[in-house]
């Protein structure tokens, strides 16, 4: 039976429905998905069906979870963070800077960090041999960069504006317009890969991934705010998006002291 | 909504998980993600396996972090996994003389990834292991888990992870040893079973 947009948007209230009763009924707040979120049809077959077993950080310091791998200088080129610079030519599409800080739980910022980003174009096509969606690829953007978090835990990046797509699941599935994220803390523990999104976008209610995460403020943090003071004259639409990390960490003291 | 108030704690809240999708190609995997042991070292080990989805059919369009200590336990502060040219500003891959203990391997075609690292010493009460991420489409939020090498029982024994499961779910952590092969100190398999019989035992630190 092909599978249609009302199949999923009922799937997703019911999901919703389901988190509401939790917390109702006096369940936490869950700020991330449940690995096991069915209207993601691609979660079915590959979340673990055993309860994770806990660990205790607390118990022992010398986890090397509560470590970090590091990162500098020598993992990154002067133009990894600007997108639009990575060829010979301009890329075609509304130039955007992303900045923010990457916090951990207490609000404080993580320097030296790695943050990598991926998209697609801005007719929203990857530059991957398995994207099936025909939109025109870009000979002048990858869609990929990386950058380190300075003193302040800020990071900035200069790319497109990314096209929505279609993405096959069901019938008219398309994904809002998002740009891929993926981050390292002060602790392995802290780990995170999520996609940030722009603000008002109309395909929200309709996406099941960005639907996953059931609670309505959760689901907020993972869109930018719009900010002037951002945009460069003449040149680009600026966004701001911060992120912190979950998960525990350490102060980390160096070894040998 | 994501301009985080630092002042006030109540504001500070994760940012949720999001799957990697399908098309990280370009962005996160480089050439020598694997290749995480200095060339030549004595205390190299390969470690190689499948990841497995609910019906035993391969990935392949996973990947694995690998994270560890070095021989003697001490955790690498060492950054340049993936050094850069600075004139084309393509990837060099390791200096094959430091040790980053961190590495990223995607699974191929077939489900399969492997890597070369060093033989991970003891640190604090636990058996010596390799601290695994995993990330695939479909995958919500990552999975934590451990490579144990065999041959210790004794460190295995007083393990406090290992010590609290049962026999069937311990043995999922543990990497089969599969002989000599081209390294001295061995080679080993580990698959990853995200869901049904034999899956594997996944970690949440709290
Ligand atoms: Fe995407």
């Amino acid at each position: 039976m092909t599978l249609t947009q009302h199949d999923i948007d009922q799937e997703i209230a019911a999901e919703h429905a389901a988190y509401a009763k939790r917390i109702a009924g006096g369940a936490p707040v869950e700020h991330h998905p449940r690995r096991d979120y069915a209207p993601y049809r691609s979660s079915v077959l590959r979340h673990p069906k055993q309860p994770p077993v806990a660990i205790d950080v607390t118990k022992d310091p010398e986890l090397v979870e509560l470590a970090s791998p590091a990162f500098g200088a020598r993992d990154i080129t002067g133009v990894d963070n600007d997108l639009t610079r990575q060829h010979n030519g301009e890329p075609i599409g509304e130039r955007i800077t992303v900045s923010g800080r990457l916090l951990d739980r207490d609000g404080r910022p993580i320097r030296g960090q790695l943050i990598e980003i991926w998209q697609a174009n801005s007719a929203g096509r990857y530059a991957h041999q398995r994207e099936q969606h025909d939109a025109p690829l870009d000979p002048n953007f990858s869609g990929a960069g990386r950058t380190l978090t300075d003193d302040g835990g800020c990071y900035t990046f200069t790319t497109i504006q990314p096209g929505p797509y279609p993405w096959r699941q069901h019938v008219n599935a398309w994904r809002p317009a998002h740009i891929h994220f993926s981050f390292f803390g002060t602790a392995f523990t802290q780990r995170l890969v999520t996609q940030m999104y722009f603000p008002g976008d109309p395909l929200f209610p309709y996406d099941p991934i960005i639907q996953s995460v059931t609670d309505d403020a959760a689901r907020q943090r993972l869109v930018a705010t719009y900010d002037h003071s951002l945009s460069v004259p003449e040149f680009s639409m600026g966004y701001h998006w911060d992120i912190v990390l979950d998960g525990p960490n350490a102060t980390w003291i160096e070894e040998g002291r | 909504m994501t301009k985080i108030d630092t002042s006030d704690p109540e504001a500070v809240l994760p940012t949720p998980s999001h799957t990697v999708g399908p098309f990280y190609g370009h962005a996160l995997p480089f050439p020598g993600g694997g290749d995480i042991a200095p060339i030549g070292h004595p205390d190299t080990i390969v470690l190689q396996g499948y990841v497995l989805d609910g019906e035993g059919n391969p990935l392949p369009d996973a990947f694995v972090e690998l994270w560890g200590a070095d021989p003697d336990g001490r955790v690498p502060q060492v950054d340049g996994s993936m050094r850069r040219d600075p004139a084309s500003g393509g990837f060099l891959g390791r200096n094959g003389v430091e040790f980053t203990g961190w590495g990223r391997i995607q699974t191929d075609a077939d489900g399969h990834w492997s890597a070369r690292t060093l033989r991970p010493g003891a640190r604090g009460r636990s058996a010596p292991y390799i601290s695994v991420c995993v990330f695939a489409r479909g995958l919500l939020v990552h999975l934590f888990t451990r490579i144990y090498l065999p041959g210790d029982e004794a460190a295995l024994a007083a393990d406090p992870l290992l010590a609290q499961l049962d026999q069937d779910r311990r043995d999922t952590l543990i990497a089969t040893d599969e002989g000599n092969g081209t390294y001295r100190n061995g080679t080993y398999r580990f698959d990853i079973r995200l869901q049904g019989e034999g899956e594997t035992v996944f970690l949440e630190f709290q």
